[in-house]
């Protein structure tokens, strides 16, 4: 019959269909070719023949050219979708290998977008109702991966009928396909949950129960509020079940639970604790460690329990169980770190594994345990680890410290000056790239806090002069942020000409333009600052208070600022570095001979940034070097014009810099006048009017209108009792809403005496430093809320992201889930009064079974027991909903309210 | 829920790949690639779950064993347990092993068919339904009868009708 076409018109030959290659012939056709052009030909070849024989009016032919490409499209990747009508034909086939053939092709390629995918649902229905159980196993297993919303419409009644088979293994494969009708068609919810909840009873086989607590477990993972009232059915499966695929499902079910039913926590922790003890499957005995301390981490004995396995977890040989106890000492570690340093000597000894995943287990261990005590050591351990791990590695650890270093603006940080220097060494590790990160935390902590400034310039200085850093292109983002530091607290510095020499060292070339005009700018700051010192050595006070005079100026605390830097300041230099004539004409020299030949640069900043500093070269060189006989003359010379320029530099200059807080925008008020939400119409002709100059005053007032606080909390400084009780209770509120941070040890309760630094002498440096940060931590306060969020990800990682992640992306569907499960509950619920009497006139009944299942339930679970058996009631099963029901209802009242409030409308 | 099974051999070759949720098939062969590229670099003697997070997308994670050249994949999210995922792996290559009996790559290779069959009797729509590989077994055996018969009778008629027709 299937000869009779003859060759032409593309249909098969006879010779096609009788020797037909076989699946089996194309598979060892591809492996004999080698792989590139010449197997590329040979499978273009093939699917050829594949056309052609696909058309076959002989099913075997057919199904053997489809058996080939639904291979070709599974592991070669090629197109199928021309086919998609052959597959549905051969589902209906009356062979079973054909429509097996058929089925796989449509399974494995068909997409919801496919237009012949519709014809296949009446055979799906067919199939579904088929005497021969792998009939109907074929078809649920096509229909839960191509499942769309109208298969789902269509097929729930069929689907439904599947669920009370008599046959376990249609039931058991009905149940898991569900899920996808579910999520497809949530209203098949209404029709079906019930009998999902029956199965829930089949104890005579483990894989469906094993299936219908998978589902739910599934459903509850999006939405387990809904499943709540089930819970005493999934109690009965967690004391009764030994099967370990049905009990991991149930504690995951528990453990989403539990968060919104304490009570229910005090009923599930012994089981889990007995299943923990008793059971030889790590599986298992990981899920309950999971559950423990991830759900119930209130339970000391359960939580000390978990804490045991996963130092046996920790101890064991095989990597696997290692890697996995780490994960479960981090997921204690935000309520227990009694657990972690307990087991602080394998967490070090992992960073050094060969396994990737166990030492970034152990990185993030070893961060949890991190604190304001121990930050030091612990940060010196892990550069050690640094230097010797690979690059990639290296890094994530460089990463982690500066991340919790910095979190909560430097929180765990006491020495800033240990700190700092850390920092510099963290630039010289060889394989650093965390250039960035390192670039801000220098220039954030340089402003923020000023007691450490000059060790912060001894940093900066020594990653300056080293010409070789400029060699390695991931640190140029550091080097920049030296340049700044030195650059804008160059009166700090020991030996600025030191500097001069270091910002214009020829390798500097090697730099980008941004951060070589960077160089060259900060060059100009401490030349400013040189002939500033040189000129006017004696008169800082004068240079101060002129600075004060200036209106725009006018703020109190860069006053009180100014005078101590530079009171400070001038004196350690007069000590220090005289500024020679002959040195400051060295300089200049210097400063002129390096950067003329980029006056002529192509890039614009670093053109404009030259030109400034040779301005101011010459103009210094043209009077110094004409008086290089009188040099009383010139220290005299207040009224130079260099002096004049030099002073009003300087004092622009030196105006400290601060860290804006993300709101101060908000809290400048608006001036009179000012309509912000008018028309911008007019833009043009105000600008024409605004001159640049007001909008940096603008940014300078703002750091007045955010240093309230500091401000009344300096004043409290006078009399340092008062300072003192404030920044204890600052404290103990930190403590309060950080606890996790802090280290539960019982050595130092007081947080108000460990809290400032140990190694600074000075007292009362000590509390302006603390007030400093306190204030500092006040300003930030408002983003600090906004960002503690993402902080604790350090802490656990794996639990915060995942919530929310999972619940935006199924919303809609899922909210359509337990909404229709909602539905089903509350159908039974809503009518309680004949629920009641019903229940009643079927006490009889009661038998052995309802006791039996009693006793694992304990009183408070009976309004649960009530409402899940109502709802799973229906017909089947109905008597033991009835029994159960009846006894809950005796002793339900007084806890119906705050168990499960939803469904009791 | 389980979101894919592959079988890929230390050449980065697919020899099996199934995906429980949609997913088009030049992202699947991306994902074997990728994953793939993930596996090989592995040293030997580690762990044996990868973190999916950038590879896989969020919450995922991927199981692999690696038997002779072939590496078999399982990945799942937070719904499954990581320890049993590993024992499915095992509950397959099991099954596998008792159906050729010294299961090489070749097997698996010329085998296609039956790799999805096994597959299908213990993992539906994601969910795990059996995990017994005696159970595995015995559902396969009767299903290659089923295909036997009528493939025998097939023939049959096929060559009667070449002869008379």
């Amino acid at each position: 019959m299937s000869g009779g076409s003859g060759g032409g018109g593309g249909g098969p030959s006879l010779m096609d269909s009788l020797f037909q290659r076989t699946l089996d012939d194309l598979i060892k056709g591809i492996r004999l070719h080698t792989p590139g052009a010449a197997q590329s030909s040979f499978i273009s070849k093939s699917v050829d023949e594949i056309r052609r024989e696909i058309k076959s009016t002989d099913l075997q032919t057919k199904s053997t050219a489809l058996q080939k490409l639904t291979y070709l499209h599974s592991l070669h990747g090629f197109d199928m979708s021309w086919a998609a009508f052959h597959a549905v034909e051969l589902t209906s086939s009356p062979s079973f290998a054909h429509k097996k053939t058929g089925y796989l092709a449509a399974s494995l390629s068909f997409r919801p977008s496919t237009e012949v995918l519709l014809l296949l649902t009446n055979q799906l229905r067919k199939d579904l109702s088929s005497t021969n159980q792998h009939e109907v196993s074929l078809a649920l297993e096509c229909l839960s991966v191509i499942c769309t919303a109208d298969f789902a419409r269509d097929l729930t009644p069929d689907i439904f009928t599947l669920l009370t088979s008599s046959k376990n293994f249609i039931r058991k494969k009905s149940i898991a396909c569900l899920l996808m009708i579910f999520s497809q068609y949530p209203d098949a919810v209404r029709v079906c949950f019930k009998r999902l909840v029956e199965n829930l009873e089949s104890t005579d086989n483990a894989q469906t129960l094993a299936a219908t607590v998978g589902v739910f477990c599934e459903l509850a993972s999006k939405e387990p509020r809904t499943y709540l009232p089930l819970a005493p059915e999934f109690y009965r499966i967690l004391v009764d079940s030994r099967n370990n695929w049905v009990l991991i499902k149930v504690l995951k079910i528990f453990a989403k639970l539990a968060k919104l039913e304490p009570r229910l926590a005090k009923k599930v922790v012994e089981p889990i604790c007995d299943h923990m003890k008793r059971s030889e499957a790590k599986s298992l005995v990981f899920e309950c460690v999971r559950t423990i301390v991830s759900s119930f981490y209130e339970y000391e004995f359960a939580v000390k329990l978990a804490v045991s396995k996963i130092k046996e977890f920790l101890l064991d040989t095989d990597l696997n169980l290692k890697y996995l106890g780490l994960q479960g000492l981090l997921l204690v570690a935000p309520n227990h770190l009694w657990a972690v340093l307990e087991n602080k000597e394998v967490v070090i000894k992992s960073l050094s594994d060969v396994d990737r995943n166990i030492r970034l287990e152990a990185l993030r261990l070893v961060m949890s345990m991190v604190s304001d005590d121990n930050v030091i050591e612990i940060c010196r351990v892990l550069i050690g680890y640094a230097l010797k791990s690979d690059p990639e590695f290296c890094n994530e650890i460089l990463r982690s410290m500066l991340s919790t270093c910095s979190r909560n603006v430097y929180e765990i940080i006491n020495d800033f000056d240990w700190y700092v220097s850390l920092l510099g060494e963290m630039a010289r590790i060889p394989h650093c790239q965390n250039g960035e990160e390192i670039e801000y935390q220098l220039i954030d902590i340089g402003m923020r806090v000023k007691d450490v400034r000059p060790e912060l310039v001894r940093v900066a200085r020594d990653l300056l002069i080293d010409p070789a850093l400029l060699g390695n292109p991931f640190i140029h983002r550091i080097l920049s942020a030296a340049a700044w530091v030195s650059g804008e607290y160059v009166w700090f510095s020991k030996n600025p000409f030191e500097i001069m020499e270091a910002l214009l060292q020829p390798r500097a070339n090697l730099l980008s333009p941004s951060i070589r005009a960077l160089y060259i700018h900060s060059a100009f700051k401490v030349l400013s600052f040189c002939l500033h010192s040189f000129l006017l050595p004696h008169k800082p006070a004068t240079s101060s208070s002129k600075l004060v005079d200036e209106p725009d100026f006018t703020y109190s605390e860069s006053e009180e600022e100014t005078d101590v830097d530079l009171a400070t300041t001038s004196s350690s230099l007069s000590k220090k570095n005289a500024f020679t004539q002959e040195s400051i004409v060295n300089m200049l020299i210097l400063v002129l001979t390096s950067l003329s030949p980029l006056a002529g640069s192509h890039d614009v900043e670093i053109q404009e940034r030259v030109r400034n500093v040779l301005g101011l070269a010459q103009l210094a060189q043209e009077e110094i070097s004409c008086d290089l006989d009188n040099k009383e003359k010139i220290i005299d010379g207040v009224a130079l014009k260099t002096s004049i320029l030099i002073r009003l530099i300087n004092d622009a200059l030196s105006e400290d810099l601060g860290p804006v807080s993300l709101s101060a925008q908000e809290r400048v008020p608006i001036p009179d006048g000012l309509l912000l939400e008018d028309n911008l119409g007019k833009l043009d002709t105000i600008c024409a009017d605004v001159e640049l100059p007001i909008s940096e005053s603008f940014s300078l007032v703002k750091p007045v209108l955010t240093d309230v606080d500091s401000v009344s909390i300096r004043q409290n400084e006078e009399s340092s009792e008062t300072s003192a009780a404030e920044s204890t209770s600052l404290l103990s509120e930190h403590r309060k809403r950080h606890g996790i941070f802090y280290l539960p040890s019982d050595n130092n309760q007081n947080a108000s005496t460990s809290f400032p630094p140990a190694n600074d002498p000075n007292e009362r440096d000590n509390d302006v430093e603390d007030l400093v940060r306190l204030t500092e931590e006040s300003l930030v306060l408002k983003r600090k809320s906004n960002l503690s969020r993402p902080r604790p990800v350090v802490v656990k990682l794996d639990e915060g992201d995942r919530l929310p992640i999972t619940r935006a992306k199924t919303e809609s569907n899922d909210d359509l889930i337990s909404g229709a499960v909602r539905d089903v509950l509350l159908g039974n619920e809503n009518s309680p009064p004949p629920a009641a009497p019903h229940s009643k006139v079927e006490k009889s009944e009661i038998g052995d079974s309802s006791r039996r299942k009693s006793k694992h339930r304990k009183e408070k679970k009976h309004q649960n027991v009530e409402e899940s058996k109502q709802k799973s009631g229906g017909r089947h099963g109905r008597h033991k909903a009835r029994q159960r029901a009846d006894e809950g209802i005796n002793v339900a009242v007084q806890i119906q309210k705050p168990v499960i409030p939803d469904f009791l409308l | 829920m389980i979101r894919a099974m592959m079988v890929i051999n230390n050449q980065g070759k697919p020899r099996l790949a199934k995906f429980y949720n949609y997913t088009p098939v030049e992202q699947q062969q991306q994902l074997i690639r990728s994953i793939y590229s993930v596996l090989c670099l592995q040293p030997e003697n580690v762990s044996n779950f990868i973190e999916g997070g950038s590879l896989l997308g969020p919450d995922s994670r991927l199981v692999y064993k690696l038997f002779a050249t072939l590496y078999f994949v399982f990945v799942f999210d937070s719904s499954e347990n990581e320890l049993a995922m590993f024992d499915l792996i095992q509950v397959y290559v099991e099954t596998l092993e008792k159906c050729f009996s010294n299961v090489c790559e070749l097997d698996i290779v010329l085998n296609y068919g039956k790799m999805h069959t096994i597959l299908d009797e213990m993992i539906l729509g994601g969910q795990v339904v059996e995990t017994n590989s005696q159970n595995i077994i015995k559902a396969v055996e009767e299903i290659s009868k089923l295909e036997k018969i009528t493939a025998a009778t097939k023939l049959i008629s096929k060559s009667t009708s070449l002869l008379w027709g």
